[in-house]
């Protein structure tokens, strides 16, 4: 001990200025660490108003998470409100729902997976076999372009094409003597119709990321798999393929993760009464639940379910996609 | 033999343009097909077949939809929450972006992970529902600018942004006797005028495009940004338009040609700005996928 303070006294003697304390003084650290503060200070300054952002609308909305465990009244208010620990979860666990709004969650998902997350993969390696670079560029300015427009205008056209009274496709069957389909009403084409939507809105956005790994392949590859005698389909399938394959593991780890969220805007527009028993999604019951029918504790104890176990699916996936030596995404 | 050769290996391309051209067709034939409609004369429309060109052109949905001042309203809303929301979202994420670059900075980590944990885990729709309700910004156009000021997302790119920029300019300045302050807006925002135009672009594309935030914290019609607007008209068979103008016009409009109308409206400005987006595609996308 005596020793200790003999060896910090040698440093305080050594040290040109005797002022300053010895190494293991706190307040030798926070001397440090308030100079480097000051020298900052503009920093600091720049750093502030999103801090406050992120205290103010990201943070203290997280203390009404508190009041999924309350039976939360506005007349009473948070203090005076009545604390239910689980009492919400059990309700949502034994309701008849849950099962519906999970197959549902699950089941859009899965028909997305299964039907959307192959097509940019697809299309992308169609595009890179277009040697014309005008007629690459021309489709690919159309293929982008429904990226941009909003989920109103997507279900607009959806009802211009597929509506029973003013759609296209419908005035088309009539005129060849077929029974109108009304494809917005049926609970057999819903799934399919929010999976065509995403087709059509975002196929040609999903293409940029593998055409940027495909853009990435080494040219020379490619010359000596020709020189080789490898015809077309063996350059994309021995070449271009085993290239995008990290891309194409990391999308779908990741699309996995994301299994417990739906395009909520997407879904709440198509939804009408009849699509309800298949339409109905996590989302849109806490929504109606919560901001609709006033139901705050029970909705939020809802929304914070389903967030957890995004979270989890997510931290998993991320995990996975790690393992398989990637960077993952955070 | 050449021939042979030449047609085996042509056929493949043959399928491959045949297969993307009719995909693009297939993008653009929606666009042309309520583009047409839109203005075709409604007395021709009635009668059928209008398909890719209309065989009388006609201005009358037009007029009407923006004959009465409800599209005007929600225009103007709309423009308000694209330009101050893009504005301010640039601002702080440009700041922030700029402060979290700097390795030396205490309290830099916990920031960080402020930022991070965002990312992951939100309080969720109810919440935050709350939050706006408590501070009083339901039915003000700012309940859809201010939770947007900033997001992990858009701090993070522009970090790997700056933090990829020269730092011998910046240290030169520094030693030169600026400020970081100084520094910020004279070198490193100039530095980032490409990053910030592709990033604005981007995010008042978002703005343009707000509907379900609206739905839910406007209640006063008179504010409705246009996509609510435009939400309405498809749903409900009330019409916008004023009296006195459908009155004026020599037939009853069908209400098809009036939808569409305001769908076109509404997507204009989208295609407007359409070639500049595209000219930073690549750039915002992979930018996006560089790790923070």
């Amino acid at each position: 001990m005596g020793e200790l303070k003999k060896e910090e006294k040698t440093i305080v003697t050594s040290s040109e200025t005797t002022v300053r304390p010895g190494i293991n003084d706190p307040r030798r650290q926070t001397g440090h660490l308030w100079k480097r503060v000051v020298k900052h200070k503009y920093i600091y300054l720049l750093a502030l108003p999103s801090v406050i952002y992120f205290l103010v609308f990201k943070y203290a909305p997280m203390w009404g998470i508190l009041l999924a465990f309350q039976d939360y009244s506005p007349f009473k208010g948070f203090l005076a409100s009545e604390w239910v620990g689980f009492k919400h979860f059990e309700t949502l666990f034994t309701h008849d729902m849950f099962w519906v709004l999970l197959r549902n969650t699950l089941g859009i998902n899965l028909v997305n997976l299964i039907f959307f997350f192959p097509l940019p993969i697809v299309l992308a390696l169609m595009l890179n076999e277009i040697k014309i670079e005008p007629v690459k560029r021309v489709i690919q300015s159309i293929v982008y372009l429904p990226h941009f427009l909003s989920m109103v205008i997507i279900v607009g056209f959806t009802y211009f094409f597929l509506s029973t009274d003013i759609g296209l496709v419908n005035k088309g069957l009539t005129a060849m003597g077929i029974e109108p389909v009304s494809f917005l009403t049926n609970p057999n084409y819903f799934w399919g119709l929010l999976t065509m939507q995403s087709i059509w809105k975002e196929v040609g956005w999903g293409t940029i990321i593998f055409l940027a790994a495909i853009a990435g392949v080494d040219q020379q590859l490619y010359e000596a798999a020709i020189v080789d005698g490898a015809g077309r389909f063996r350059r994309v399938w021995h070449i271009t393929l085993p290239a995008i394959r990290s891309t194409i593991v990391i999308l779908l780890i990741m699309r996995v993760g994301h299994m417990m969220d739906v395009g909520f805007e997407q879904v709440l527009l198509m939804l009408n009464p009849l699509v309800l028993p298949v339409g109905e999604v996590f989302d849109t019951y806490v929504y109606k639940q919560g901001i609709l029918s006033g139901q705050t504790s029970y909705s939020i104890a809802v929304g914070l379910f389903k967030s957890i176990v995004g979270l989890v699916l997510v931290m998993l996936a991320n995990r996975l996609a790690k393992k398989f030596g990637e960077e993952g995404l955070y | 033999m050449t021939l042979r050769k030449s047609l085996r290996a042509s056929i493949p391309d043959a399928i491959i343009y045949t297969v993307l051209i009719a995909a693009a067709l297939a993008m653009l034939f929606p666009f042309v097909y309520v583009i047409a409609v839109s203005f075709t004369d409604p007395a021709v429309y009635v009668t059928g077949d209008v398909i890719l060109f209309p065989k009388q052109w006609s201005l009358d949905s037009y007029r009407y939809i923006l004959s009465s001042n409800s599209f005007l309203y929600s225009f103007r809303s709309t423009v308000f929450i694209t330009i101050v929301g893009t504005v301010l979202n640039l601002a702080f994420s440009m700041t922030f972006a700029y402060a979290l670059t700097k390795k030396q900075l205490p309290g830099r980590g916990i920031m960080l992970s402020l930022v991070l944990f965002t990312f992951l885990f939100g309080a969720g729709l109810v919440p935050n529902f709350l939050l706006i309700r408590e501070l009083g910004l339901l039915d003000s156009l700012w309940s859809l600018i201010l939770p947007g000021l900033t997001n992990a997302w858009s701090i993070f790119v522009l970090k790997s942004f700056i933090q990829g920029l020269p730092e011998s300019l910046e240290e030169a300045a520094l030693i030169d006797g600026c400020n970081e302050l100084k520094v910020f807006y004279r070198i490193i925002l100039p530095l980032s005028l490409p990053a910030l135009a592709a990033f604005g672009l981007f995010f008042a594309v978002g703005q343009w495009n707000t509907y379900f935030s609206a739905v839910m914290y406007i209640q006063d019609a008179d504010k409705w940004p246009l996509q609510v607007l435009l939400q309405q008209l498809m749903v409900s068979q009330s019409a916008i338009g004023s009296a006195e103008v459908r009155e004026t016009l020599e037939h009853t409009l069908p209400e098809e040609t009036v939808k569409m109308a305001a769908l076109v409206v509404v997507m204009v400005p989208i295609l407007a700005v359409y070639p500049f987006l595209q000219k930073y595609f690549a750039k915002g996308v992979l930018l996006g996928s560089v790790k923070g």
